[in-house]
């Protein structure tokens, strides 16, 4: 990347000069970063404390950035009638997969058609994808749409389907394809390949950089999304991770009945509030362990995208 | 359509394949994105189930008197606005302070370190926020009364007073946000010539003169065309924020209720289809006139970075 060699440059340009302004400036620096980077991450931390804590000092005391007594009676609750958060769990995970594997495929498909130069009527389906940013039906006929015509209420196809496909993704993706020479899909469409063969065997294997950013943005969306189940799933099977997680933070008390039903619980010893929090670090979890590794794709597909020219 | 020396369909045959690679994508915009367009006839129309969209009957200008009528348009549409222009103002100062410095700092490693702490909230998802929120602001055990407590102040309702919900959002955007936007202006500062710092350095300019005459004015562009492009979606709310922060709260309604949320409760909870359909027909209208002029702002002000 580019930046690194400018990032080299400056330091050389700051080691020429121990002035006072660049001292000045330094302290400026690593003084609010590290304040706004707390800022950013003491949310966090309070989070995992209170999931920690023993329910009768959170009662007392309230949430705590450190916990005075440390239990995992939350988590141990939590696993013992894994049942309902499993399932979440597999909801969301086929879903994200499922969802990240056809939409990139689909994305980059499209994205391929409308970045090939020689295609006549390019504009024209750009324009007929690009117009949906512009003008929408609103929510209700959206939804009137899915429900009523398509069929898809409590369906798992109704997780998938809506966010398959992105307008923003495509057009980044577009042009990134668009800075791959013509001249391989020339050379290729010499020797015979069709199109879809010259897409697969060719366009793919060179975006890589760019199908990983947009996979991740996909992925991450199917992850994150509760907003689709909040409209169309009403059956608990098939309720995804942070669906699951909105409902319980919102209903302790369906919470515990689903606890008595699964079963023995002293239903009035359920630490709420550890729990609430427990749950929210489970469900937040794995998405945190992967974001050191995904991270720099995004500052990657970010530097791509976003800012072009 | 144009008639050279071959015709449409010879067109057609000749970019056979690529139309086929084009239909998933042309199908999935016209059943989620075309189709509903022609929904916009349900707001003048009395909606009922067995009718459906088209076979309701009409009922003219109604649905648009009953929200207008209620008080609710104006307060939702002027909620949405001021909104999107404090989240416009603070999140572009902040991430653009965040980028400057980011870029200034020499230690390698402080800087990777907060870069990436910096972008954390931006990869949770909105649920995961209002448990956050549930947590700092809760009246007996959030965070924020634990601490007045110990202070030996007395506890505020957070959840029922609407007072402060304007700041906490516009914090709660931020600090979503501040990750991400940060590296966006990172990406236009690494870019900009080091040639011109090594020359004002030569001429004995400060560091903080560079960064006002060489970085802020270079990184210029950049802002204009997010900060347009921002407008242009100013009468869009971020439904996922103000669900998950504030929910179906009715008392805190006066100062959070957007046009997004005043959509969604008319149509689940209220069950006002019609009318709901008209909020959102005023809705898209409202943000395609503003996405049309953010545009044209855009063009005078460089031609190559409209978005048509």
């Amino acid at each position: 990347m580019s930046s690194t060699t400018a990032n080299i440059q400056t330091t050389k340009v700051r080691r020429k000069r121990g002035n006072t302004d660049r001292l000045v400036l330094s302290i400026i620096g690593y003084f609010t970063l590290t304040v706004l980077a707390v800022f950013c991450i003491i949310p966090f931390i309070l989070v995992v404390s209170s999931s920690l804590s023993e329910e009768s000092t959170i009662i007392e005391k309230g949430f705590q950035l450190i916990p005075s007594n440390f239990s995992m009676e939350a988590y141990s609750l939590l696993f013992k009638f894994p049942a309902d958060m499993l399932r979440a769990y597999s909801v969301t995970i086929s879903v994200t997969l499922i969802g990240t594997v056809v939409g990139l495929f689909l994305t980059s498909m499209t994205a391929y058609v409308l970045s090939r130069r020689d295609f006549k009527w390019r504009g024209r389906f750009s324009f007929f994808f690009f117009f949906t940013t512009l003008f929408s039906g609103g929510l209700v006929p959206w939804y009137l749409m899915i429900i009523n015509y398509l069929h898809l209420k409590d369906t798992l196809l109704v997780l998938i389907l809506p966010m398959l496909m992105n307008v923003f993704y495509i057009i980044v993706m577009k042009s990134f394809m668009s800075s791959i020479p013509d001249a391989i899909t020339e050379s290729a469409k010499i020797d015979g390949a069709g199109d879809f063969r010259i897409f697969m065997q060719l366009i793919v294997p060179l975006s890589k950089p760019a199908l990983a950013t947009i996979g991740l943005f996909i992925a991450l969306a199917y992850w994150n999304d509760w907003y689709n189940a909040l409209l169309f799933i009403s059956k608990s099977e098939l309720m995804p991770l942070q669906y699951y997680l909105y409902k319980m933070l919102g209903n302790m008390d369906g919470m515990r009945k689903a606890m008595m039903a699964s079963g023995a619980v002293v239903t009035t010893n359920i630490p709420t509030e550890s729990l609430k929090m427990a749950m929210t670090v489970v469900a937040t979890g794995p998405i945190l362990l992967a974001y050191p590794f995904i991270q720099k794709y995004f500052v990657q597909g970010l530097t791509i995208g976003a800012v072009k020219g | 359509m144009k008639l050279k020396q071959h015709g449409f369909w010879d067109d057609v045959k000749k970019y056979r394949s690529l139309l086929l690679m084009l239909t998933p994508a042309v199908l999935f915009f016209l059943l989620f994105a075309y189709v509903p367009m022609a929904g916009i006839v349900l707001a003048f129309k009395q909606f009922n189930y067995s009718g459906g969209i088209f076979g309701s009957p009409w009922n003219g200008l109604d649905n648009f008197k009953f929200f207008f009528g209620s008080g609710d348009a104006w307060r939702v549409t002027r909620n949405t606005a001021l909104y999107n222009i404090a989240f416009i103002v603070v999140n572009n100062v902040l991430q653009i302070f965040a980028a400057i410095m980011l870029f200034e700092v020499a230690g390698k490693w402080f800087r990777k370190l907060t870069q990436t702490v910096l972008f954390l909230p931006y990869f949770i998802s909105w649920v995961v926020v209002g448990a956050i929120a549930y947590n700092l602001f809760n009246f007996d055990v959030g965070t924020i009364n634990v601490m007045l407590k110990g202070l030996g102040m007395e506890p505020v309702d957070i959840y029922n007073t609407s007072a402060y919900w304007p700041i906490i959002l516009v914090v709660v955007s931020a600090w979503k946000t501040l990750g991400y936007g940060s590296i966006m202006y990172l990406a236009a500062i690494t870019s900009i010539d080091t040639e011109m710092y090594e020359a004002a350095e030569i001429d004995g300019a400060n560091i903080f003169q560079r960064i006002m005459k060489i970085t802020i004015p270079n990184l210029m562009p950049t802002v204009i065309i997010l900060v347009l492009l921002a407008i242009g979606n100013i009468f869009r709310g971020d439904f996922g924020m103000f669900y998950n922060m504030v929910g179906n709260n009715g008392l805190l309604f006066s100062s959070t209720d957007v046009i997004d949320t005043f959509v969604f409760r008319s149509l689940t909870t209220s069950n006002e289809i019609g009318m709901s359909a008209a909020a959102g027909f005023y809705q898209s209208l409202l943000g395609f006139v503003t996405i049309m002029l953010a545009n044209y702002a855009v063009r005078k002000y460089d031609k190559d970075r409209a978005l048509f």
